[in-house]
Order: structure tokens, then C-alpha cells, then sequence
């Protein structure tokens, strides 16, 4: 990544300078070099259908994801019209997996878009400004690490009594410390180097500064790490629902259905396998994903 | 060295004590009195008075903070809501239970996805190298839990070839590993338990040991014409200070991330008595549970952080 900003004329023209110029080739790059990445295309399609019909789930799903029905109850794959079977309560099994994923998808994207806006900010502040704030900020994240990460969401989320909400703040609480490190990190590398020396000798702010020079520098390789947390989030978001401490029953989420239909693995083995399925397809293709993005915006994990 | 390690070993500690306060601060996350989590929903009116006198809860914080901690010290880390025994003596059994998973995953985990990583790093983008990649990215994003129920389903269910759930017949709560009929049930939770550090160990040893490849040395090494072996063990020796330090975080997880595993096999470990004083609200043990795990987290870091210093001279000059 090279950059511009060395004229040093006044902070609106380095600013668009900046905007226009270097980024413009780069992700040029990363664009030629995705379109030749089949593998990632594909499960970004896959991504984006699965999102789709999610968003769309009243339009797709064939029945009501919370009609239940004594009669229908545990039926196999195909049973009239159940494309899919039909859970512990007779609720159809595909209309529940299409609205499912709005819940589980919220619960895994949530967190980390929360994360990466606090844990961002925090690293850029930190890394920019240094010196004692910065051992502030690290030394807290530092404690944060001495939990294993299923441990500190499972324990935050049930301190506070389970629910969505709780959850949500549990996971993105996950999230701030290792996203804080790689943001830190990145801009401690970036705020020594010559071109942000100069636009702070031609009298730049230091919030102008982190906006303009730092932050267009240190998004790339927060951003790919944050993609690689999705698939992370979702497994451990669906894990919470799994334990009873997210989404609560009756409404349709992948891991409280996984949940529930644990205790039918007698009668339909092949049912209670199908919320999981689609847990681990949306977790494997938001690596894959992430993978493909981090090769074509070449940043070094 | 000497210097370094007495270096490390004082870092931790910040670490330990931001831990405590951690810990400690879950009883103040909890909704509601403090005094009330602490205790049955039917106590009397004396019993809260009696408790807010003992735990101190009607003095500022800071001071609750430091004679909880003076207790944590000593070992007494409270009473458990449920069961009315010590929570340490039942934490520490439960974490036995656990150590034996976690042990028998690096068992199952760590020599496969050493040689498999090892194995990729050589031969990068042919055959060998896509199916180990493409095993840890499975072993990856596979939620346990599910690979759990379908293991039960498989085997258990169909085949009727291992047991359900639990740790031994008739409940057994105690491990003799000799002994088949035990033996049977810790099989399916260690696969189990096995597939993310299986993924994330041959995905780090693969990357490590394809950088060390890829430097100078080695080509004037081949060029030397020494064996594939003896090219091998230089790659080895020089990416082992990475691969301690994601083996070790690794096994950190294993001890104490087991909760979800641990729940589906109903294996009494440190993650079923967590998931149970979740249900049962008993808060002391949730506490009790967590800061022992989080400690034996800091723990085993320090102890791999020596051990990469051992091994590897150039990080003490650092």
C-alpha cells in the first residue's frame, strides 16, 4: 500500500488525495484477484443466498415456523408436503430453519460489527497515542485474555440471566479485547511512519490524523480479522442458545432447535441433525471467506 | 534466561489479580441483591442479615473486594447454593474430570495434527497439502456440539457400539482408564473435543513450517544435499517455538472452554458443574468454577511461555 499525503498543502486537499488516489489501485488488486478465487465467489454466493432467504423467510417458508400439531409430530424427511420432517411439536423443519437463520445470523454478525467499532476504536486510540493510555487500554484487554472465550460468554451471559440481549453483550465482550490487540498493533506500526509525521508537522489534529492517514491504513487487516470472528461468533452464539442462555424458545434459532430436538435423536436421528448442518455450513463458509479475503487483500495474519 | 523467567513469572501476576477482580465482579452482574444470589430464594430475613454481616456486603466495595480475596487465598472460595459443600473441593473434582478429556484430545489431537502439518508444509498446493488444509478447516468450523449429537447418533443410537453419555456405568464418578468398560465412555467426547485444536494446530504448524521452507538457510541446506529428513528436522526445530505457543494456548481452551462438550456427554467436569450453576443460578460456584479455570488459563500460558523460551535462545534477547 503506498501513499499520497506527503504534499502537505492543508488537511481538506490531503484529505481527498488520500480518498481518491491510493486506494482506488489497490482495491483494483484485490478485486482482479478475487474474481479468479472460485472457491471464495462460490460461498460468498452461498452466504448471500442463505442471508437471503433468511430476510425473506415469510416469502420462502412453506408453512408457519410456530404452527405446531399433535399429530404431525417427528414426521420423516418428505412427509406430505414437509419437505424437511417436522420437529418435536409438528412444526415443519424447513420453514424453521429458513426463519432460524435470522436469529442465529443476528446473534453471529451482531457481536462482531459491535466489537469492531468498540475494540477498533479503542486499539486506534491506544496505538495512536501511546504511553499510559495505551497501557491502560492493554493491560485491561490483557485480563480479558485470561478467559477462554467460551468460558467468559458463558459466564457473562449467565451472570446476567441468559436472553438475546445478554448474549449479545456477552459475545461482543468476547470480541472488543482481540480486535483492540490487532488494531493496536496496526497503528502502532503506522503512526511512526513518515507520511503521518507530515501531516502532523503541516498542523493536522490528531483526530483529523486517525480519520485520514491511520485509519485508512490499520482497516484492512481489522477488517479481515473481524471476518475471521464471524464463523467464530455464530459457533459460539448458537452454542449459547444451545445451552439456554440466548434465544428463548419458542422462537426458531439453529442452536436452541439443535437443543430441543436433542431429546428425539431416537425417533428421527436424521431431524435433530439438521439445525447443526446448518450451523457448520454457514460457519464454513464464513472461513472460507474470510480466507479467500485475507489472499486477496494480501494482509498477514 | 534465569532473568527472563523471573520476569514472566511477575508479569502474571497483574494478570491473576485483574482475574480475581473479574470474578468477583460477577456477583455484582447478577440482577437483583447480591445477598439474594447468594443464597436460596426461601432464606429468612436473619439469614440475609446474618450473610451481609459475614461477606461484608454492607461495607464499600473495594473493602468486599480485598477479604474475598483474602479468602481466595486461603482456598475458601464459599459454599455451593445446591449441594452446601465447599466449592473448591467440588471445582477441583470436577477439573480432574475435565483434565482427563482435555489430556486424551492432546493425545488424539496433537501428533496427528503435527505430522499432518508438517506434511502440508511439504508438499504446498499438491494433493497431501489440499486434504490436510481442506480437514482443518473442517475440524475448524464444526460446532462440537453438533459433531457431539451426530457421533451419539452413529454410534451410540445405530450402531450401539459405545455409550451415550456419562463417565462409566451405573454413574461412576470416578476414572480408571484401565478398565474397558470405563474406557468406552471417554472415547466419543474426545473425538469430540478433539477437532478444533486438530484444525487450528496443522493449520499454524503447516503456515510455520512453510515460512521456514521458504528461507535462504534451507535451500543452502538442499543444496548441501542433505536428506529430506535432516531438512525436516531444521524446518521442525525452527517453527517448534510457534507451534509450542498455539499447543499451549490450545490446551488452555481444552481445559477451559469443555463447557458445550461437556453438557452434550453429561461428562461431570468443571464445564457440566458451570452449565448446572448456570440453571441452578448457584452464583458462588459459577464464580468459584470460573476463577479456577481462568487461573489454570494463566497458568498453563506462563508454563508454555518458559518452555518456548527453553527451547528457543533468540526470544530471551528480546
Amino acid at each position: 500500500m503506498t501513499e499520497t499525503t506527503l504534499d502537505a498543502a492543508g488537511r481538506p486537499l490531503a484529505a481527498e488525495t488520500s480518498t481518491r488516489a491510493a486506494p482506488a489501485g489497490y482495491w483494483r488488486g484485490v478485486a482482479r484477484r478475487l474474481r479468479y478465487d472460485y472457491v471464495t465467489l462460490l460461498f460468498i454466493a452461498l452466504i448471500a443466498a442463505i442471508a437471503l432467504a433468511a430476510i425473506f423467510a415469510p416469502l420462502i417458508a412453506p408453512f408457519d415456523p410456530y404452527k405446531s400439531s399433535m399429530i404431525y409430530r417427528l414426521k420423516p424427511i418428505g412427509y406430505r408436503g414437509f419437505l424437511l420432517g417436522t420437529d418435536e411439536l409438528g412444526r415443519d423443519m424447513l420453514s424453521r430453519l429458513t426463519y432460524g437463520g435470522r436469529s442465529s445470523l443476528m446473534m453471529g454478525l451482531t457481536p462482531v460489527i459491535l466489537a469492531t467499532a468498540i475494540g477498533g476504536s479503542l486499539g486506534l486510540v491506544a496505538g495512536y497515542l501511546g504511553g499510559w493510555v495505551n497501557a491502560l487500554i492493554m493491560r485491561t484487554m490483557d485480563v480479558f485474555y485470561a478467559f477462554p472465550s467460551v468460558l467468559l460468554a458463558v459466564a457473562i451471559s449467565g451472570t446476567l440471566g441468559g436472553g438475546v440481549v445478554n448474549g449479545l453483550i456477552a459475545l461482543t465482550l468476547v470480541f472488543i479485547p482481540p480486535l483492540c490487540r490487532v488494531a493496536e498493533g496496526a497503528t502502532t506500526q503506522i503512526r511512526d511512519r513518515d507520511f503521518v509525521e507530515a501531516a502532523r508537522a503541516s498542523g493536522a489534529s490528531a483526530t483529523s490524523i486517525i480519520f485520514y492517514h491511520v485509519l485508512r491504513n490499520v482497516s484492512a487487516p481489522v477488517l479481515i480479522y473481524a471476518s475471521s470472528l464471524i464463523s467464530v461468533s455464530i459457533l459460539l452464539a448458537a452454542g449459547l442458545s444451545f445451552l439456554g442462555l440466548g434465544v428463548e424458545p419458542p422462537t426458531a434459532d439453529w442452536g436452541l432447535m439443535l437443543s430441543t430436538l436433542r431429546q428425539s435423536i431416537y425417533v428421527q436421528p436424521l431431524i435433530c441433525a439438521l439445525p447443526g448442518l446448518a450451523i457448520f455450513i454457514v460457519s464454513l463458509s464464513f472461513n472460507l471467506v474470510s480466507d479467500g479475503l485475507r489472499q486477496a487483500m494480501d494482509v498477514r495474519s | 534466561m534465569w532473568y527472563y523467567a523471573a520476569r514472566r513469572v511477575l508479569l502474571a501476576i497483574p494478570i491473576a489479580l485483574g482475574v480475581t477482580v473479574i470474578c468477583f465482579c460477577l456477583v455484582y452482574l447478577a440482577p437483583g441483591d447480591p445477598v439474594q444470589t447468594l443464597l436460596p430464594p426461601d432464606a429468612t430475613q436473619a439469614d440475609v442479615a446474618y450473610l451481609k454481616k459475614v461477606y461484608g456486603f454492607d461495607k464499600p466495595i473495594p473493602v468486599q473486594y480485598a477479604k474475598w480475596l483474602g479468602r481466595a487465598v486461603t482456598g475458601d472460595l464459599g459454599t455451593s447454593i445446591q449441594t452446601n459443600q465447599p466449592v473448591l473441593r467440588e471445582v477441583l473434582r470436577a477439573l480432574s474430570h475435565t483434565l482427563v478429556l482435555s489430556i486424551g484430545a492432546v493425545l488424539v489431537a496433537y501428533p496427528l495434527a503435527l505430522a499432518l502439518g508438517t506434511l502440508a508444509a511439504f508438499t504446498i498446493g499438491r494433493p497431501p497439502d489440499r486434504l490436510a488444509t481442506a480437514i482443518s478447516v473442517f475440524g475448524v468450523s464444526i460446532p462440537n456440539y453438533w459433531l457431539g449429537i451426530v457421533l451419539i447418533i452413529v454410534f451410540a443410537v445405530k450402531l450401539g457400539a459405545l455409550p451415550v453419555a456419562g463417565m462409566g456405568p451405573n454413574g461412576s464418578d470416578s476414572f480408571d482408564i484401565t478398565r474397558w468398560a470405563q474406557f468406552r465412555y471417554v472415547i466419543l467426547p474426545v473425538v469430540t473435543t478433539a477437532c478444533v485444536p486438530l484444525g487450528i494446530i496443522m493449520r499454524t504448524t503447516r503456515s510455520a513450517v512453510a515460512e521456514v521452507l521458504s528461507q535462504e538457510f534451507i535451500q543452502t541446506l538442499r543444496a548441501k544435499g542433505l536428506r529430506r529428513g535432516a531438512v525436516l528436522r531444521h524446518a521442525v526445530r525452527n517453527a517448534l517455538p510457534q507451534m509450542l505457543a498455539v499447543m499451549g494456548l490450545q490446551f488452555g481452551y481444552l481445559v477451559g472452554g469443555s463447557i458445550l462438550t461437556e453438557t452434550i456427554f453429561t461428562w461431570p467436569g468443571t464445564g457440566l458443574l458451570l452449565s448446572k450453576s448456570i440453571l441452578t443460578r448457584d452464583i458462588p460456584m459459577l464464580q468459584g468454577a470460573m476463577l479456577v479455570l481462568a487461573l489454570c488459563f494463566v497458568g498453563i500460558n506462563l508454563a508454555v511461555d518458559l518452555l518456548q523460551t527453553a527451547v528457543d535462545p533468540r526470544i530471551k534477547r528480546a
